[in-house]
């Protein structure tokens, strides 16, 4: 019990630096072997852990220093289902790109197994982590070794300009979160979680104080998990980073965000903003409905690749931001269902773009246009995970969806389930878009109107390879293969139910932290949880999936129309091309690709949220 | 005492913040940032702040003298480092940056935009 | 641009007003309730045998944030070594013939003699603030960035090419990762005990001593070498691209 629990954050952090002084001098393949064990150790630590905390949570004091009479004086790890659970599948995205980039990026020595082992450790830390500042430690090792790994193809100016837009966006929001950080402090005097939670119980006439605080701490995590208006680095670094750190970008660090403001509001703000919750919960809604239909029209109006994933994860963040908003045990555990299935689903179409851009050195549609007919491989990456995004059974999002929709529906909100449709309906249509376009030639050749491809990308391999070799498409195809297995597998989503359920129970965890023997699993009952939608049916097929059928039918019928607009009559499709550019013409403009702007964009959107809290008393 | 350093921990903040936004260059952009950040380092040891307060070394300390909060001032180092940090990558983007294009204006680069 | 501003005014006078709430609402001088600064300063000359309680909490109490942040500043090095490989890679070394380095103002001899006087001391107070960390202010972090700039000191003095005769870029680089791996490794000695993760396991000796502290000593002198070796790493990168750019315009 002492050793497990520090493995997951200092055992990559050690080999990282052991690669980095040793690595010029041992062959590549046993570089990339002992990484790519690292995160798959990592990995079974993270499972153990996940078990072994089942129900309750293990808390972990660094050097033995347990609370002095209750008061936290050390660094905690505070390990629940739902953290060790998030870490498992940080180390297992970690290990899909290590296997993608078996034998990658030659020209660095090592540099790039160093930095993604920082970068899997800084991962671990946020989700274990029971302390404030800690949070913020491991916060800034994500933005660190992340910014350099988007900046990774230092020879081209997009990238560069990617790396900075994420680090300027992540930096500010991290210092105004440690501001907030600094603001508890002076009421509290505490960092450790529980320890805040409990110091605020005692503290009188704290007024707006607490929410407008709440939104300073959480700042950096907005930022993060690229919620409206604070998305934009978030298109800029995915179209830039190297294919592997993109499943990473994408499937589990801006989830983390989430789950960080998640683990801080539950586990700090909970019961102390409890007064609030009505208009925390309208806030959230209307973040993360912005969030899914912004995402969702851009994504659907780019013709780069990887931007366009980009923005469909901005649009399926907002989706996770709805379930959480809910403020409900079931929305809660359909988030984690739909972070597992999201991130899965993701990572294989990253994948598939990746071995678009090794093969044609291109992530342009128009420029791959009928390129991919000898690719069926990577023809059923994409179309199976444009399935996945809508949100079909099996896969893992469906359930994740359904438990949101449920929930919202309990809660009198029925329009989640449209918002939650609509960004499945525009962001699979965008994927089958192009997948039309690139692996069946269909659709019209651009007119001269359309600007050339503004990014361009070098191929990201070294040496000449015209085949694709299994190392990069396997990776996606176990992606997919567990994003349906997980929706079959209905005890976990009974897990996830549960764990979801202890990870809202704030008094739970403080008394876990505060009572509790130092690394043993503390004694706490958790209330029964009831039984999750969908689940007594067979474990699979319900009634309402009619939802996910009508919506990748509408996709499909979007992507058709986008493919052949003149189809509907010349004059109409005309008419249609015209207003949607008109339309999507505001869009377009903001996501400026200028720093400034989004730092504007920053300032208001945390004023709006920080200003609507503290004027609704 | 301790009110004015958090009257001017905000100032800095949105001085840097406006810095940022209307910055025309990407190393004084970079500087702006040290100055949001200056704002946390002010913050940090201003919740420290005790009335009197001596440094937390414990060697030859009266009895009973009051002291400041060590804790802040660890976390403040911290954020030092961090900072050294969050520049030090973006000067060498920003070095970058100019080899490519030939100027460092934040705003002239549309590589991506929309 | 217009745009820009006026959102920024809106967003920037909602957020100060906001920022003025909760000064506020903060404790005034004197009213300050911090238990946390109360424990540490009560504990830790008894339980650390240290006297500087901000090195107690940084290495100790806290301990496991400084290892993040030692590999907040591992990641950066490396991130800017990445960033900045372009030049060296298409320059080749540039050590070589230096002699046509475009330095074109040589130093004067008071700034030659100043600079070269002030190495040793520079090393020998680098070496005294990481050692003595537990004592007085200072520690790995202070020391080390006092450590790194004698080199630089020998830049001012004499040129590049001298500043990488002294700072073997091979040896740096593994120094710096040898300074991350053994805090890691020094944390972990516990584990071995079946204690937790960076508990201490050596002997505490009396406060005021130099060896006293246990592990701190050890782990200030890890973040010493790690940080030094991290900034001569990061001179060294921007020296090369600067006279590289320099070079080639």
């Amino acid at each position: 019990m002492f050793l497990w629990p520090p493995l997951p954050v200092v055992l990559p952090l050690f080999t990282a630096a052991f690669v980095a002084a040793a690595g010029p001098y041992l062959p590549r393949k046993l570089v990339d072997a002992i990484t790519l064990g690292t995160a798959a150790a990592v990995m079974a630590v993270c499972c153990l852990l996940t078990l072994q905390s089942s129900g309750s949570a293990i808390v972990y004091w660094f050097g033995a220093w347990v609370p002095y009479g209750h008061f936290p004086i050390g660094v905690a790890f505070v390990i629940d289902p739902m953290g060790a659970g998030m870490a498992a599948f940080v180390a297992f995205l970690v290990m899909a790109a290590f296997t993608f980039s078996w034998q990658y990026f030659d020209d660095v020595r090592t540099l790039y197994h160093s930095l993604m082992l920082i970068f899997l450790a800084a991962m671990c830390g946020m989700c274990l982590t029971g302390d404030i500042f800690n949070m913020f430690v491991w916060f800034e090792l994500m933005s660190a070794a992340g910014v350099a790994l988007c900046g990774y193809h230092a020879d081209e100016t997009g990238p560069l300009q990617g790396a900075i837009n994420f680090s300027v966006m992540n930096t500010l929001g991290a210092f105004l979160s440690l501001s907030g950080v600094a603001m508890l402090y002076s009421r509290t005097g505490a960092l450790n979680f529980a320890g805040i939670e409990v110091a605020l119980q005692r503290q009188e006439h704290l007024g707006v104080f607490l929410p407008i605080v709440f939104i300073f701490v959480i700042a950096g995590f907005l930022v993060k998990s690229a919620a409206f208006p604070f998305h934009f680095w978030l298109d800029d670094a995915h179209a830039v980073a190297p294919t592997p750190v993109c499943i990473l970008f994408s499937g589990v660090m801006v989830e983390l965000g989430l789950f960080a403001a998640a683990r801080v509001y539950y586990s700090v703000f909970a019961i102390a903003l409890l007064p609030w919750l009505p208009a925390l919960r309208t806030l959230f809604l209307a973040v993360g409905a912005t969030s899914a239909i912004v995402g969702g029209l851009m994504a659907f109006g780019q013709r780069h690749l990887k931007r366009l994933l980009a923005f469909s994860t901005i649009s399926h963040m907002g989706v996770m931001i709805l379930g959480f908003a809910l403020f409900t045990s079931t929305g809660l555990a359909g988030t984690a269902l739909y972070v597992l299935g999201h991130g899965l689903v993701k990572g294989a179409l990253f994948v598939g773009a990746g071995i678009l851009l090794n093969r044609f050195q291109s992530v342009d549609e128009f420029a791959l246009q009928n390129v991919g007919r000898q690719m069926p491989k990577t023809a059923i990456i994409f179309i199976l995970g444009a399935v996945g995004l809508a949100g079909m059974p099996p896969f893992a999002t469906y359930f994740g969806e359904a438990a949101i929709e449920h929930s919202g529906t309990q809660a009198g909100l029925p329009w989640i389930s449209i918002v939650i449709m609509l960004s499945g309906f525009l962001t699979a249509g965008a994927v089958l878009r192009v997948a039309g376009r690139v692996f069946f030639g269909w659709g019209e050749k651009p007119t001269g109107e359309s600007r050339a491809p503004r990014i361009d990308l070098k191929r990201e391999m070294q040496g000449q390879k015209s085949k694709t070799p299994p190392t990069m498409w396997l990776p996606a195809a176990v992606m997919l293969i567990i994003a349906i297995a997980l929706g079959w597998f209905t005890p976990l989503r009974q897990a996830i139910l549960r764990d979801a359920t202890w990870f809202r129970n704030t008094r739970g965890y403080v008394a876990a932290v505060l009572h509790g023997s130092a690394g043993g699993p503390g004694q706490y009952h958790v209330p029964v949880p009831h039984a999750m939608p969908g689940m007594h049916i067979g474990g699979v097929w319900m009634p309402d999936m009619w939802r996910e059928v009508i919506t990748l039918a509408l996709a499909a019928l979007l992507a058709a129309i986008a493919l052949f607009p003149y189809a509907i009559g010349r004059r109409a499709g005309t008419a249609l091309r015209h207003g949607a550019a008109l339309a999507m013409r505001p869009l377009h403009a903001i996501h400026s690709g200028k720093i400034g702007d989004y730092v504007a964009w920053f300032t208001v959107g945390i004023a709006a949220l920080a200003g609507y809290l503290a004027l609704r008393r | 005492m301790t009110t004015y350093a958090y009257v001017v921990a905000a100032w800095l903040f949105a001085i840097g913040l406006f810095g940022i936004v209307t910055s025309k260059n990407l190393v004084h952009m970079c500087l702006c940032l040290t100055v949001v950040q200056a704002s946390t380092y002010l913050l940090l040891t201003g919740v420290g702040y005790r009335p009197g307060g001596t440094a937390p070394i414990f060697v030859n300390l009266p009895a009973g003298a009051p002291i400041v909060d060590p804790v802040v001032q660890a976390l403040m180092l911290t954020d030092i480092v961090v900072e050294t940090t969050v520049v030090a990558l973006m000067l060498a983007l920003t070095v970058q940056i100019h080899k490519k294009t030939g100027n460092c204006d934040p705003n002239a680069t549309t590589a991506l935009q929309g | 641009m217009k745009l820009r501003l006026t959102l920024f005014g809106l967003g920037i006078c909602g957020l100060v007003a906001l920022y003025g709430t909760v000064i506020a609402h903060m404790p005034g001088p004197g009213k300050m309730h911090s238990p946390y600064s109360r424990a540490i300063n009560k504990l830790c000359v008894p339980q650390r045998h240290v006297t500087d309680a901000v090195t107690a909490v940084n290495f100790d109490y806290r301990g496991f944030d400084t290892l993040g942040e030692e590999f907040i500043l591992f990641a950066s090095v490396m991130g800017t070594l990445v960033l900045l490989r372009e030049a060296a890679e298409n320059k080749g070394p540039l050590s070589g013939d230096s002699a046509s380095e475009p330095r074109n103002v040589r130093p004067t001899e008071a700034v030659r003699v100043t600079a070269l006087a002030l190495v040793g001391p520079t090393v020998v107070f680098g070496v005294y603030v990481v050692t003595h960390g537990q004592l007085t202010p200072g520690g790995g972090f202070q020391g080390g960035v006092v450590l790194a700039t004698a080199p630089l000191l020998v830049y001012l003095a004499d040129d590049f090419k001298t500043f990488k005769r002294i700072t073997s870029h091979a040896l740096i680089e593994i120094s710096e990762a040898v300074g991350g791996g053994m805090y890691a490794v020094i944390g972990a000695i516990a584990l071995v005990l079946s204690r937790p993760y960076m508990t201490n396991v050596l002997p505490l000796a009396q406060s005021g001593g130099i060896a006293s502290g246990g592990i701190i000593p050890l782990i200030s002198i890890a973040t010493g070498l790690e940080v030094a070796a991290g900034f001569v790493l990061l001179l060294y990168a921007f020296l090369q691209k600067t006279l590289a750019e320099r070079e080639s315009s």
